[in-house]
Protein backbone atom coordinates (compact mmCIF):
# COMPACT_ATOMS: atom_id res chain seq x y z
CA UNK A 1 0.00 0.00 0.00
CA UNK A 2 1.35 3.52 -1.22
CA UNK A 3 1.83 6.44 1.74
CA UNK A 4 1.27 9.01 -1.15
CA UNK A 5 -1.32 11.16 -0.37
CA UNK A 6 -4.14 10.19 -2.62
CA UNK A 7 -5.36 14.16 -3.51
CA UNK A 8 -1.80 14.55 -4.83
CA UNK A 9 -2.77 11.16 -7.30
CA UNK A 10 -3.50 11.72 -11.28
CA UNK A 11 -6.50 9.87 -12.40
CA UNK A 12 -4.74 7.28 -13.71
CA UNK A 13 -2.65 6.35 -10.58
CA UNK A 14 -5.90 6.97 -8.43
CA UNK A 15 -7.23 3.99 -10.91
CA UNK A 16 -4.42 1.79 -10.71
CA UNK A 17 -3.99 1.64 -7.12
CA UNK A 18 -7.66 1.26 -6.73
CA UNK A 19 -7.44 -2.02 -8.88
CA UNK A 20 -4.51 -2.95 -6.80
CA UNK A 21 -6.42 -2.43 -3.49
CA UNK A 22 -9.63 -4.45 -4.32
CA UNK A 23 -7.31 -7.32 -5.89
CA UNK A 24 -5.82 -7.60 -2.77
CA UNK A 25 -8.69 -8.00 -0.78
CA UNK A 26 -10.73 -10.49 -2.99
CA UNK A 27 -7.66 -13.01 -2.85
CA UNK A 28 -7.84 -12.14 0.63
CA UNK A 29 -4.21 -11.89 1.27
CA UNK A 30 -4.34 -9.41 3.73
CA UNK A 31 -4.31 -9.79 7.65
CA UNK A 32 -8.31 -8.14 9.15
CA UNK A 33 -6.81 -5.14 10.78
CA UNK A 34 -4.79 -4.22 7.22
CA UNK A 35 -8.14 -4.94 4.91
CA UNK A 36 -9.79 -2.26 7.26
CA UNK A 37 -7.10 -0.07 6.56
CA UNK A 38 -7.05 -1.06 2.71
CA UNK A 39 -10.91 -0.86 2.50
CA UNK A 40 -10.72 3.09 3.95
CA UNK A 41 -7.55 3.76 1.42
CA UNK A 42 -9.50 2.04 -1.84
CA UNK A 43 -12.63 4.25 -0.71
CA UNK A 44 -10.79 7.33 -1.00
CA UNK A 45 -8.76 6.81 -3.97
CA UNK A 46 -12.21 5.41 -5.70
CA UNK A 47 -13.41 9.05 -4.11
CA UNK A 48 -9.99 10.79 -6.40
CA UNK A 49 -11.34 8.88 -9.41
CA UNK A 50 -14.44 9.92 -9.44
CA UNK A 51 -13.34 13.92 -8.56
CA UNK A 52 -11.51 13.36 -12.12
CA UNK A 53 -14.02 12.31 -14.02
CA UNK A 54 -16.63 14.93 -12.55
CA UNK A 55 -14.24 17.12 -14.14
CA UNK A 56 -15.49 16.68 -17.80
CA UNK A 57 -15.74 20.41 -18.55
CA UNK A 58 -15.01 21.19 -22.04
CA UNK A 59 -13.31 24.26 -21.93
CA UNK A 60 -12.00 25.69 -25.43
CA UNK A 61 -10.34 29.09 -26.04
CA UNK A 62 -8.12 30.24 -28.95
CA UNK A 63 -4.87 32.15 -28.12
CA UNK A 64 -4.57 35.55 -29.23
CA UNK A 65 -1.09 36.16 -30.47
CA UNK A 66 0.78 39.81 -30.94
CA UNK A 67 2.42 41.02 -33.83
CA UNK A 68 5.38 38.77 -33.16
CA UNK A 69 3.33 35.84 -32.41
CA UNK A 70 3.60 36.00 -28.98
CA UNK A 71 1.01 35.08 -27.27
CA UNK A 72 -1.20 37.79 -25.21
CA UNK A 73 -4.39 36.20 -23.91
CA UNK A 74 -7.14 33.76 -24.89
CA UNK A 75 -10.70 34.36 -26.77
CA UNK A 76 -13.24 32.31 -27.05
CA UNK A 77 -12.98 30.15 -30.33
CA UNK A 78 -15.16 30.19 -32.69
CA UNK A 79 -14.40 26.95 -34.82
CA UNK A 80 -17.86 27.24 -37.27
CA UNK B 1 -2.44 75.40 -54.16
CA UNK B 2 -3.11 74.04 -57.66
CA UNK B 3 -6.94 73.05 -58.61
CA UNK B 4 -6.11 71.26 -61.50
CA UNK B 5 -3.31 68.98 -61.29
CA UNK B 6 -0.57 69.27 -64.04
CA UNK B 7 -0.44 65.82 -66.10
CA UNK B 8 3.05 64.71 -65.22
CA UNK B 9 6.26 65.02 -67.76
CA UNK B 10 6.43 61.52 -69.45
CA UNK B 11 9.71 62.81 -69.93
CA UNK B 12 11.68 60.51 -73.12
CA UNK B 13 10.63 57.24 -72.23
CA UNK B 14 8.60 55.71 -75.30
CA UNK B 15 4.80 54.83 -74.48
CA UNK B 16 3.77 51.27 -75.29
CA UNK B 17 0.70 49.62 -75.39
CA UNK B 18 -0.21 46.64 -73.54
CA UNK B 19 0.44 44.71 -76.62
CA UNK B 20 3.54 46.14 -77.96
CA UNK B 21 5.05 45.46 -74.40
CA UNK B 22 3.99 41.88 -74.81
CA UNK B 23 5.37 41.37 -78.07
CA UNK B 24 8.88 43.09 -77.52
CA UNK B 25 8.87 40.57 -74.33
CA UNK B 26 8.14 37.85 -76.15
CA UNK B 27 10.88 38.35 -78.24
CA UNK B 28 13.33 39.07 -75.90
CA UNK B 29 12.14 35.91 -74.42
CA UNK B 30 12.21 34.01 -77.64
CA UNK B 31 15.08 35.37 -78.97
CA UNK B 32 16.95 34.81 -75.16
CA UNK B 33 15.70 31.11 -74.55
CA UNK B 34 15.37 29.75 -77.89
CA UNK B 35 16.85 26.53 -77.20
CA UNK B 36 16.95 25.31 -73.36
CA UNK B 37 16.85 22.77 -71.13
CA UNK B 38 15.18 22.90 -67.83
CA UNK B 39 15.26 19.94 -64.98
CA UNK B 40 12.40 19.82 -62.55
CA UNK B 41 9.70 18.20 -60.84
CA UNK B 42 6.79 17.53 -62.34
CA UNK B 43 3.62 19.21 -60.86
CA UNK B 44 -0.18 19.49 -62.22
CA UNK B 45 -0.86 17.85 -65.45
CA UNK B 46 -3.52 18.38 -67.48
CA UNK B 47 -4.50 16.93 -70.70
CA UNK B 48 -6.83 19.18 -72.21
CA UNK B 49 -9.56 18.13 -74.56
CA UNK B 50 -8.24 19.45 -77.83
CA UNK B 51 -5.47 17.19 -76.87
CA UNK B 52 -2.56 19.76 -76.08
CA UNK B 53 -0.36 19.23 -73.11
CA UNK B 54 -0.48 20.99 -69.77
CA UNK B 55 1.76 20.88 -67.21
CA UNK B 56 3.73 22.23 -64.42
CA UNK B 57 7.92 22.05 -63.42
CA UNK B 58 8.42 23.03 -60.11
CA UNK B 59 11.68 23.11 -57.90
CA UNK B 60 11.61 23.72 -53.88
CA UNK B 61 11.24 27.42 -55.05
CA UNK B 62 9.11 28.36 -58.37
CA UNK B 63 6.94 26.73 -60.71
CA UNK B 64 7.35 26.91 -64.86
CA UNK B 65 4.41 26.24 -66.77
CA UNK B 66 4.88 24.31 -69.68
CA UNK B 67 2.79 23.17 -72.83
CA UNK B 68 3.53 20.59 -75.77
CA UNK B 69 1.16 21.14 -78.15
CA UNK B 70 -1.00 18.02 -79.52
CA UNK B 71 1.18 17.55 -82.67
CA UNK B 72 4.56 17.32 -80.61
CA UNK B 73 3.36 14.56 -78.05
CA UNK B 74 4.42 11.43 -80.16
CA UNK B 75 7.70 13.26 -80.10
CA UNK B 76 8.24 13.34 -76.31
CA UNK B 77 9.97 10.01 -73.90
CA UNK B 78 7.56 10.20 -71.58
CA UNK B 79 4.45 11.57 -70.54
CA UNK B 80 4.96 13.75 -67.65
CA UNK B 81 3.15 12.42 -64.44
CA UNK B 82 2.89 14.05 -61.16
CA UNK B 83 6.32 13.81 -59.26
CA UNK B 84 7.69 12.33 -61.60
CA UNK B 85 11.65 14.26 -62.08
CA UNK B 86 12.29 15.17 -65.38
CA UNK B 87 14.67 17.30 -67.72
CA UNK B 88 12.13 18.56 -70.40
CA UNK B 89 14.05 20.82 -73.80
CA UNK B 90 12.41 23.36 -75.73
CA UNK B 91 11.75 27.46 -76.32
CA UNK B 92 10.53 29.42 -73.77
CA UNK B 93 7.65 31.41 -75.03
CA UNK B 94 4.86 33.95 -73.73
CA UNK B 95 1.42 33.63 -73.37
CA UNK B 96 0.47 37.48 -73.59
CA UNK B 97 -2.96 37.43 -73.00
CA UNK B 98 -2.31 36.27 -69.37
CA UNK B 99 0.69 37.95 -68.96
CA UNK B 100 2.38 34.49 -68.68
CA UNK B 101 5.13 33.03 -69.52
CA UNK B 102 6.09 29.38 -70.30
CA UNK B 103 8.50 26.46 -71.92
CA UNK B 104 7.17 24.99 -74.67
CA UNK B 105 8.23 21.37 -74.31
CA UNK B 106 9.41 19.10 -77.46
CA UNK B 107 11.23 17.07 -75.48
CA UNK B 108 10.25 15.65 -71.15
CA UNK B 109 12.98 12.52 -70.18
CA UNK B 110 13.17 11.68 -67.05
CA UNK B 111 15.68 12.68 -64.60
CA UNK B 112 15.47 10.66 -61.67
CA UNK B 113 13.95 11.05 -57.84
CA UNK B 114 12.21 13.67 -57.66
CA UNK B 115 13.98 17.06 -56.30
CA UNK B 116 11.44 17.50 -53.17
CA UNK B 117 11.25 13.79 -52.18
CA UNK B 118 15.42 13.77 -52.66
CA UNK B 119 15.27 16.59 -50.35
CA UNK B 120 13.06 15.40 -47.93
CA UNK B 121 14.80 11.84 -47.88
CA UNK B 122 18.19 14.09 -47.03
CA UNK B 123 16.74 15.64 -44.14
CA UNK B 124 15.14 12.53 -43.25
CA UNK B 125 18.37 10.49 -43.00
CA UNK B 126 20.37 13.88 -41.40
CA UNK B 127 17.98 13.77 -38.25
CA UNK B 128 17.86 10.46 -38.03
CA UNK B 129 21.56 10.19 -37.98
CA UNK B 130 21.28 12.72 -35.21
CA UNK B 131 18.94 10.18 -33.41
CA UNK B 132 15.43 12.76 -33.71
CA UNK B 133 13.65 9.44 -34.48
CA UNK B 134 14.87 7.23 -32.09
CA UNK B 135 12.24 5.08 -30.13
CA UNK B 136 14.41 5.86 -26.54
CA UNK B 137 13.10 9.34 -27.42
CA UNK B 138 9.31 8.87 -27.40
CA UNK B 139 7.64 10.65 -24.55
CA UNK B 140 4.74 8.51 -22.93
CA UNK B 141 1.55 10.35 -23.29
CA UNK B 142 -0.65 11.13 -20.02
CA UNK B 143 -3.79 8.67 -19.76
CA UNK B 144 -6.06 11.40 -18.90
CA UNK B 145 -4.68 15.25 -19.74
CA UNK B 146 -5.53 18.31 -18.12
CA UNK B 147 -5.38 21.07 -20.76
CA UNK B 148 -4.80 20.11 -24.36
CA UNK B 149 -2.83 22.38 -26.75
CA UNK B 150 -4.05 22.41 -30.82
CA UNK B 151 -1.94 23.76 -33.22
CA UNK B 152 -3.47 23.92 -36.25
CA UNK B 153 -5.75 26.22 -38.10
CA UNK B 154 -8.13 28.36 -36.01
CA UNK B 155 -10.42 27.56 -39.26
CA UNK B 156 -11.70 24.65 -40.37
CA UNK B 157 -12.53 20.81 -40.32
CA UNK B 158 -9.88 20.22 -38.62
CA UNK B 159 -10.44 22.04 -35.09
CA UNK B 160 -13.92 21.36 -35.07
CA UNK B 161 -12.88 17.24 -35.54
CA UNK B 162 -10.60 17.14 -32.61
CA UNK B 163 -13.46 18.82 -30.91
CA UNK B 164 -15.95 17.06 -31.34
CA UNK B 165 -13.91 13.81 -31.05
CA UNK B 166 -13.12 15.08 -27.33
CA UNK B 167 -16.56 16.33 -26.38
CA UNK B 168 -17.76 12.57 -27.30
CA UNK B 169 -14.89 10.69 -25.23
CA UNK B 170 -13.72 12.97 -22.42
CA UNK B 171 -14.20 16.69 -22.33
CA UNK B 172 -11.32 18.39 -21.61
CA UNK B 173 -9.27 22.22 -21.78
CA UNK B 174 -8.17 22.60 -25.06
CA UNK B 175 -5.78 25.38 -26.28
CA UNK B 176 -6.01 26.32 -29.55
CA UNK B 177 -2.35 27.92 -30.89
CA UNK B 178 -3.89 29.37 -34.39
CA UNK B 179 -1.32 28.94 -36.95
CA UNK B 180 -1.14 29.10 -41.05
CA UNK B 181 -0.62 25.51 -42.18
CA UNK B 182 0.35 25.86 -45.50
CA UNK B 183 2.90 28.42 -47.35
CA UNK B 184 6.23 30.25 -46.34
CA UNK B 185 4.87 31.12 -43.43
CA UNK B 186 3.37 27.68 -41.96
CA UNK B 187 6.42 26.74 -40.78
CA UNK B 188 7.82 29.32 -38.78
CA UNK B 189 4.21 29.52 -37.34
CA UNK B 190 4.27 25.83 -36.45
CA UNK B 191 7.81 25.95 -34.81
CA UNK B 192 6.94 28.84 -32.69
CA UNK B 193 3.45 27.62 -31.64
CA UNK B 194 5.04 23.85 -30.29
CA UNK B 195 7.84 26.22 -28.52
CA UNK B 196 5.19 28.86 -27.11
CA UNK B 197 3.45 26.16 -25.57
CA UNK B 198 6.37 24.46 -24.01
CA UNK B 199 7.10 27.86 -22.26
CA UNK B 200 4.44 27.91 -20.90
CA UNK B 201 4.69 28.03 -16.64
CA UNK B 202 2.32 25.38 -15.15
CA UNK B 203 -0.23 26.45 -13.17
CA UNK B 204 0.00 30.09 -15.06
CA UNK B 205 -1.87 32.34 -16.16
CA UNK B 206 -2.16 30.17 -19.33
CA UNK B 207 -2.36 26.86 -18.41
CA UNK B 208 0.01 24.59 -20.17
CA UNK B 209 -0.95 22.03 -21.92
CA UNK B 210 0.42 18.49 -20.69
CA UNK B 211 -0.31 17.18 -24.51
CA UNK B 212 0.18 18.88 -28.00
CA UNK B 213 -1.71 17.62 -30.70
CA UNK B 214 -0.16 19.51 -34.35
CA UNK B 215 -2.48 19.09 -36.54
CA UNK B 216 -3.67 19.35 -40.68
CA UNK B 217 -6.18 18.24 -43.01
CA UNK B 218 -4.97 16.18 -46.30
CA UNK B 219 -3.53 18.01 -49.22
CA UNK B 220 -1.44 17.80 -51.95
CA UNK B 221 2.85 17.39 -51.08
CA UNK B 222 3.22 21.36 -51.56
CA UNK B 223 0.02 22.13 -48.97
CA UNK B 224 2.09 19.79 -46.56
CA UNK B 225 5.29 20.67 -46.73
CA UNK B 226 5.69 23.17 -44.05
CA UNK B 227 5.34 20.00 -42.41
CA UNK B 228 8.70 18.56 -43.84
CA UNK B 229 10.75 21.52 -42.59
CA UNK B 230 13.81 21.24 -40.41
CA UNK B 231 12.65 23.62 -37.47
CA UNK B 232 9.12 22.19 -37.13
CA UNK B 233 10.99 18.74 -37.21
CA UNK B 234 13.18 20.29 -34.76
CA UNK B 235 11.07 22.11 -32.24
CA UNK B 236 8.70 18.65 -32.31
CA UNK B 237 11.76 16.50 -31.25
CA UNK B 238 12.62 19.67 -28.76
CA UNK B 239 9.19 19.52 -26.69
CA UNK B 240 8.71 18.53 -23.23
CA UNK B 241 5.20 18.30 -23.99
CA UNK B 242 4.07 14.45 -25.29
CA UNK B 243 3.09 15.53 -28.76
CA UNK B 244 1.29 13.79 -31.29
CA UNK B 245 1.34 14.43 -35.06
CA UNK B 246 -1.90 14.50 -37.41
CA UNK B 247 -0.82 15.96 -40.89
CA UNK B 248 -2.87 15.30 -43.90
CA UNK B 249 -4.47 11.66 -44.81
CA UNK B 250 -3.30 8.42 -43.24
CA UNK B 251 -1.60 7.82 -46.23
CA UNK B 252 0.81 10.81 -45.95
CA UNK B 253 3.94 11.15 -44.26
CA UNK B 254 5.73 14.41 -43.28
CA UNK B 255 8.87 15.00 -41.22
CA UNK B 256 7.57 15.95 -38.35
CA UNK B 257 5.15 12.00 -37.94
CA UNK B 258 8.97 10.58 -37.58
CA UNK B 259 9.63 12.87 -34.54
CA UNK B 260 6.46 13.07 -32.88
CA UNK B 261 5.58 10.83 -29.97
CA UNK B 262 2.64 9.42 -31.89
CA UNK B 263 1.71 9.81 -34.94
CA UNK B 264 -2.06 9.43 -35.61
CA UNK B 265 -3.72 8.78 -38.99
CA UNK B 266 -6.46 11.34 -39.16
CA UNK B 267 -6.87 14.78 -36.64
CA UNK B 268 -9.71 12.79 -35.02
CA UNK B 269 -7.65 10.20 -34.44
CA UNK B 270 -5.42 12.44 -32.69
CA UNK B 271 -8.25 13.33 -30.15
CA UNK B 272 -8.94 9.54 -29.55
CA UNK B 273 -5.38 8.86 -28.77
CA UNK B 274 -5.47 11.60 -26.77
CA UNK B 275 -7.84 10.99 -24.39
CA UNK B 276 -10.21 7.63 -22.60
CA UNK B 277 -13.67 7.41 -22.97
CA UNK B 278 -14.93 8.73 -19.65
CA UNK B 279 -18.19 6.52 -19.52
CA UNK B 280 -16.01 3.76 -19.55
CA UNK B 281 -13.92 4.89 -17.11
CA UNK B 282 -16.95 5.94 -14.74
CA UNK B 283 -18.05 2.73 -15.53
CA UNK B 284 -14.63 0.93 -14.34
CA UNK B 285 -14.70 3.09 -11.53
CA UNK B 286 -18.33 1.69 -10.11
CA UNK B 287 -17.37 -1.44 -10.54
CA UNK B 288 -14.41 -1.31 -8.63
CA UNK B 289 -16.29 0.41 -5.90
CA UNK B 290 -18.79 -2.69 -5.73
CA UNK B 291 -15.70 -4.83 -5.68
CA UNK B 292 -14.24 -3.27 -2.99
CA UNK B 293 -17.25 -3.33 -0.98
CA UNK B 294 -17.86 -6.61 -1.73
CA UNK B 295 -14.55 -8.33 -0.73
CA UNK B 296 -14.04 -6.44 2.35
CA UNK B 297 -17.29 -7.63 3.83
CA UNK B 298 -16.82 -10.94 2.09
CA UNK B 299 -13.40 -10.96 4.30
CA UNK B 300 -14.82 -10.41 7.70
CA UNK B 301 -18.04 -12.50 7.13
CA UNK B 302 -15.36 -15.02 6.11
CA UNK B 303 -13.59 -14.79 9.24
CA UNK B 304 -16.37 -14.77 11.36
CA UNK B 305 -17.90 -18.01 9.64
CA UNK B 306 -14.08 -19.74 10.40
CA UNK B 307 -14.52 -18.47 13.90
CA UNK B 308 -17.60 -20.38 14.42
CA UNK B 309 -16.76 -23.64 12.95
CA UNK B 310 -13.21 -23.84 14.80
CA UNK B 311 -15.56 -22.94 17.74
CA UNK B 312 -17.78 -25.68 17.21
CA UNK B 313 -15.03 -28.52 16.87
CA UNK B 314 -13.38 -27.44 19.90
CA UNK B 315 -14.00 -30.34 22.45
CA UNK B 316 -14.68 -29.60 26.39
CA UNK B 317 -11.26 -29.86 28.58
CA UNK B 318 -12.75 -32.14 30.89
CA UNK B 319 -13.98 -34.18 28.32
CA UNK B 320 -10.68 -34.68 27.57
CA UNK B 321 -9.32 -35.75 30.96
CA UNK B 322 -11.97 -37.79 31.88
CA UNK B 323 -11.80 -40.27 28.92
CA UNK B 324 -7.93 -40.80 29.52
CA UNK B 325 -8.14 -41.04 33.67
CA UNK B 326 -10.93 -44.08 32.31
CA UNK B 327 -8.81 -45.91 29.61
CA UNK B 328 -5.66 -45.55 32.10
CA UNK B 329 -7.80 -46.86 35.07
CA UNK B 330 -8.45 -50.04 32.58
CA UNK B 331 -5.27 -50.28 31.71
CA UNK B 332 -3.88 -50.25 34.74
CA UNK B 333 -5.82 -52.61 36.21
CA UNK B 334 -5.49 -55.27 33.26
CA UNK B 335 -1.67 -54.98 34.14
CA UNK B 336 -1.66 -56.44 37.18
CA UNK B 337 -3.88 -59.24 35.97
CA UNK B 338 -1.90 -60.02 33.05
CA UNK B 339 1.23 -59.71 35.08
CA UNK B 340 0.26 -62.55 37.88
CA UNK B 341 -1.87 -64.79 34.88
CA UNK B 342 1.51 -64.63 32.58
CA UNK B 343 3.68 -65.86 35.55
CA UNK B 344 1.69 -68.56 37.29
CA UNK B 345 1.38 -70.07 33.87
CA UNK B 346 4.37 -70.04 32.94
CA UNK B 347 5.54 -71.87 36.30
CA UNK B 348 3.32 -74.59 35.24
CA UNK B 349 4.54 -75.21 32.11
CA UNK B 350 8.31 -75.17 34.11
CA UNK B 351 7.21 -77.37 36.71
CA UNK B 352 5.23 -79.98 33.93
CA UNK B 353 8.34 -79.78 31.80
CA UNK B 354 10.95 -80.21 34.45
CA UNK B 355 9.13 -83.02 35.83
CA UNK B 356 9.33 -85.98 33.13
CA UNK B 357 12.73 -84.76 32.01
CA UNK B 358 15.23 -87.99 33.34
CA UNK B 359 18.42 -89.58 31.73
CA UNK B 360 15.84 -93.08 32.06
CA UNK B 361 13.60 -91.41 29.56
CA UNK B 362 16.29 -90.91 26.86
CA UNK B 363 18.09 -93.98 27.75
CA UNK B 364 15.03 -96.08 27.18
CA UNK B 365 14.46 -94.38 24.08
CA UNK B 366 18.05 -95.31 23.00
CA UNK B 367 17.44 -99.08 23.47
CA UNK B 368 14.77 -99.23 21.58
CA UNK B 369 15.94 -98.17 18.68
CA UNK B 370 19.31 -100.28 18.92
CA UNK B 371 16.83 -103.45 19.16
CA UNK B 372 15.39 -102.46 16.10
CA UNK B 373 18.41 -101.91 14.51
CA UNK B 374 19.80 -104.90 15.32
CA UNK B 375 16.65 -107.31 14.08
CA UNK B 376 16.63 -105.29 10.97
CA UNK B 377 20.29 -106.31 9.99
CA UNK B 378 19.63 -109.86 11.31
CA UNK B 379 16.89 -110.06 8.60
CA UNK B 380 19.02 -108.68 5.81
CA UNK B 381 20.93 -111.76 4.65
CA UNK B 382 18.76 -114.29 4.83
CA UNK B 383 15.81 -112.45 2.85
CA UNK B 384 18.26 -111.83 0.27
CA UNK B 385 19.53 -114.78 -0.70
CA UNK B 386 15.51 -116.15 -0.51
CA UNK B 387 15.15 -113.64 -3.38
CA UNK B 388 18.04 -114.59 -5.33
CA UNK B 389 16.46 -118.33 -5.21
CA UNK B 390 13.28 -117.31 -6.00
CA UNK B 391 14.56 -115.78 -8.75
CA UNK B 392 16.57 -118.92 -9.96
CA UNK B 393 13.67 -121.08 -9.92
CA UNK B 394 11.26 -118.51 -11.90
CA UNK B 395 14.27 -118.25 -14.45
CA UNK B 396 14.54 -122.44 -14.89
CA UNK B 397 11.03 -122.70 -15.15
CA UNK B 398 10.69 -120.38 -17.73
CA UNK B 399 13.94 -122.17 -19.75
CA UNK B 400 12.17 -125.35 -19.83
CA UNK B 401 8.95 -124.28 -21.17
CA UNK B 402 10.92 -123.00 -24.09
CA UNK B 403 11.39 -126.02 -26.51
CA UNK B 404 11.63 -126.45 -30.65
CA UNK B 405 9.17 -128.52 -31.04
CA UNK B 406 6.67 -125.87 -30.91
CA UNK B 407 8.53 -124.02 -33.41
CA UNK B 408 8.69 -126.89 -35.85
CA UNK B 409 5.37 -127.97 -35.15
CA UNK B 410 4.48 -124.06 -36.45
CA UNK B 411 6.40 -124.18 -39.39
CA UNK B 412 4.87 -127.80 -40.90
CA UNK B 413 1.24 -126.24 -40.34
CA UNK B 414 2.87 -123.03 -41.90
CA UNK B 415 3.89 -124.89 -44.97
CA UNK B 416 0.55 -127.45 -45.32
CA UNK B 417 -1.46 -123.79 -45.56
CA UNK B 418 0.65 -122.42 -48.14
CA UNK B 419 1.07 -125.97 -50.25
CA UNK B 420 -3.56 -126.14 -49.84
CA UNK B 421 -4.03 -122.14 -50.64
CA UNK B 422 -1.39 -122.92 -53.68
CA UNK B 423 -3.35 -125.94 -55.28
CA UNK B 424 -6.53 -123.67 -54.93
CA UNK B 425 -5.06 -121.03 -56.93
CA UNK B 426 -4.30 -123.35 -59.46
CA UNK B 427 -7.33 -124.89 -59.96
CA UNK B 428 -9.33 -121.29 -59.82
CA UNK B 429 -6.39 -120.03 -62.93
CA UNK B 430 -7.13 -123.33 -64.76
CA UNK B 431 -10.81 -122.33 -64.73
CA UNK B 432 -10.27 -119.06 -65.80
CA UNK B 433 -8.16 -119.79 -68.41
CA UNK B 434 -10.62 -122.65 -69.93
CA UNK B 435 -12.82 -119.86 -70.10
CA UNK B 436 -10.93 -117.66 -72.00
CA UNK B 437 -10.05 -120.23 -74.70
CA UNK B 438 -13.83 -121.37 -75.32
CA UNK B 439 -14.74 -117.74 -75.71
CA UNK B 440 -11.85 -116.95 -77.82
CA UNK B 441 -13.09 -120.14 -79.98
CA UNK B 442 -16.35 -119.04 -80.31
CA UNK B 443 -15.63 -115.52 -81.25
CA UNK B 444 -12.89 -116.81 -83.54
CA UNK B 445 -15.69 -119.09 -85.45
CA UNK B 446 -17.99 -115.74 -85.62
CA UNK B 447 -15.36 -113.97 -87.35
CA UNK B 448 -14.51 -116.48 -89.83
CA UNK B 449 -18.13 -116.37 -90.73
CA UNK B 450 -18.38 -112.81 -91.09
CA UNK B 451 -14.98 -112.30 -93.07
CA UNK B 452 -14.88 -112.96 -97.38
CA UNK B 453 -13.14 -116.50 -97.15
CA UNK B 454 -16.09 -117.81 -95.95
CA UNK B 455 -17.81 -115.74 -99.03
CA UNK B 456 -14.98 -117.73 -101.31
CA UNK B 457 -15.89 -121.49 -99.94
CA UNK B 458 -19.37 -120.56 -101.50
CA UNK B 459 -18.26 -120.44 -104.97
CA UNK B 460 -17.06 -116.97 -104.97
CA UNK B 461 -14.11 -115.71 -106.33
CA UNK B 462 -11.29 -112.17 -105.80
CA UNK B 463 -9.85 -111.18 -109.09
CA UNK B 464 -6.81 -108.85 -108.24
CA UNK B 465 -4.81 -107.28 -110.96
CA UNK B 466 -1.63 -106.58 -110.46
CA UNK B 467 -1.86 -107.39 -106.76
CA UNK B 468 -5.10 -104.93 -106.18
CA UNK B 469 -8.65 -106.19 -106.32
CA UNK B 470 -10.75 -105.51 -109.59
CA UNK B 471 -14.28 -104.86 -108.68
CA UNK B 472 -14.90 -103.68 -112.95
CA UNK B 473 -14.50 -105.29 -116.34
CA UNK B 474 -12.82 -101.98 -117.40
CA UNK B 475 -10.31 -102.13 -114.37
CA UNK B 476 -9.88 -105.79 -115.52
CA UNK B 477 -8.51 -104.94 -118.82
CA UNK B 478 -6.45 -102.37 -117.72
CA UNK B 479 -4.43 -104.53 -116.07
CA UNK B 480 -1.79 -106.33 -116.63
CA UNK B 481 -2.20 -109.27 -115.16
CA UNK B 482 -4.67 -110.74 -113.12
CA UNK B 483 -4.81 -113.32 -110.31
CA UNK B 484 -8.33 -115.11 -109.24
CA UNK B 485 -8.73 -116.16 -105.22
CA UNK B 486 -10.68 -119.33 -104.69
CA UNK B 487 -11.64 -120.80 -101.33
CA UNK B 488 -8.88 -123.53 -102.16
CA UNK B 489 -5.89 -121.19 -103.45
CA UNK B 490 -4.82 -118.88 -106.07
CA UNK B 491 -4.72 -119.17 -109.92
CA UNK B 492 -2.72 -116.10 -112.38
CA UNK B 493 -4.74 -116.32 -115.14
CA UNK B 494 -2.83 -115.21 -118.54
CA UNK B 495 -2.76 -111.87 -120.44
CA UNK B 496 1.16 -111.66 -120.96
CA UNK B 497 4.11 -112.69 -118.17
CA UNK B 498 2.90 -113.79 -115.25
CA UNK B 499 2.72 -111.12 -112.54
CA UNK B 500 5.64 -110.93 -109.97
CA UNK B 501 4.51 -112.67 -107.11
CA UNK B 502 3.82 -109.91 -104.56
CA UNK B 503 3.24 -110.40 -101.25
CA UNK B 504 -0.33 -111.62 -100.21
CA UNK B 505 -2.16 -108.16 -99.26
CA UNK B 506 -5.88 -109.22 -99.02
CA UNK B 507 -7.78 -106.05 -99.54
CA UNK B 508 -11.26 -106.75 -99.86
CA UNK B 509 -12.23 -106.37 -97.69
CA UNK B 510 -9.82 -106.89 -95.00
CA UNK B 511 -11.91 -106.32 -92.08
CA UNK B 512 -10.39 -104.97 -89.24
CA UNK B 513 -11.83 -106.20 -86.51
CA UNK B 514 -9.35 -105.30 -83.78
CA UNK B 515 -9.21 -106.88 -80.71
CA UNK B 516 -11.60 -108.39 -78.63
CA UNK B 517 -9.76 -108.47 -75.85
Amino acid sequence: MSDRPVAEMSFEDALRELEEVVGKLERGEVPLDESIALYERGAKLRKRCEAKLQEAEEKVAKLTLDGDGTPTGTEPLDAG
Amino acid sequence: MDLIDEPEKAGNTPEFTVSELSGAVKRAIEGEFGHVRVKGEVGRVVRARSGHLYFDLKDDRNVLACTTWKGQIPGLSVIPEEGMEVVAHGRMTTFGSQSKYQLNAVEVAVAGVGALMAMLEKRKKALQAEGLFAPERKQALPFLPDVIGVVTSAQGAVIRDILHRLRDRFPRKVLVWPVAVQGKDCAPQVARAIAGFNAMTPGGALPRPDLLIVARGGGSIEDLWGFNEEEVARAAAASMIPLISAVGHETDTTLIDFVADRRAPTPSAAAEIAVPVRLELINDVDQLDSRLSRAVTEGVRGRKQRVSDLARLLPRPDMLVEDARQRFDYWSERLDLALKGRVSAGELRLSRAAGSLRPGLLQGRLDRARERQTGWSARLAPALARAARDKRTAFAHQAGRLSPVQIERAISKGRDDVRARLDRLRLVARTAQDRRQARLEALDSLRRTLGYTETLKRGYAVVRGDGDVVMTAKAAGKAGSLELEFADGKLAVGKGDAPRPKKAKPKTPPPDQGSLF
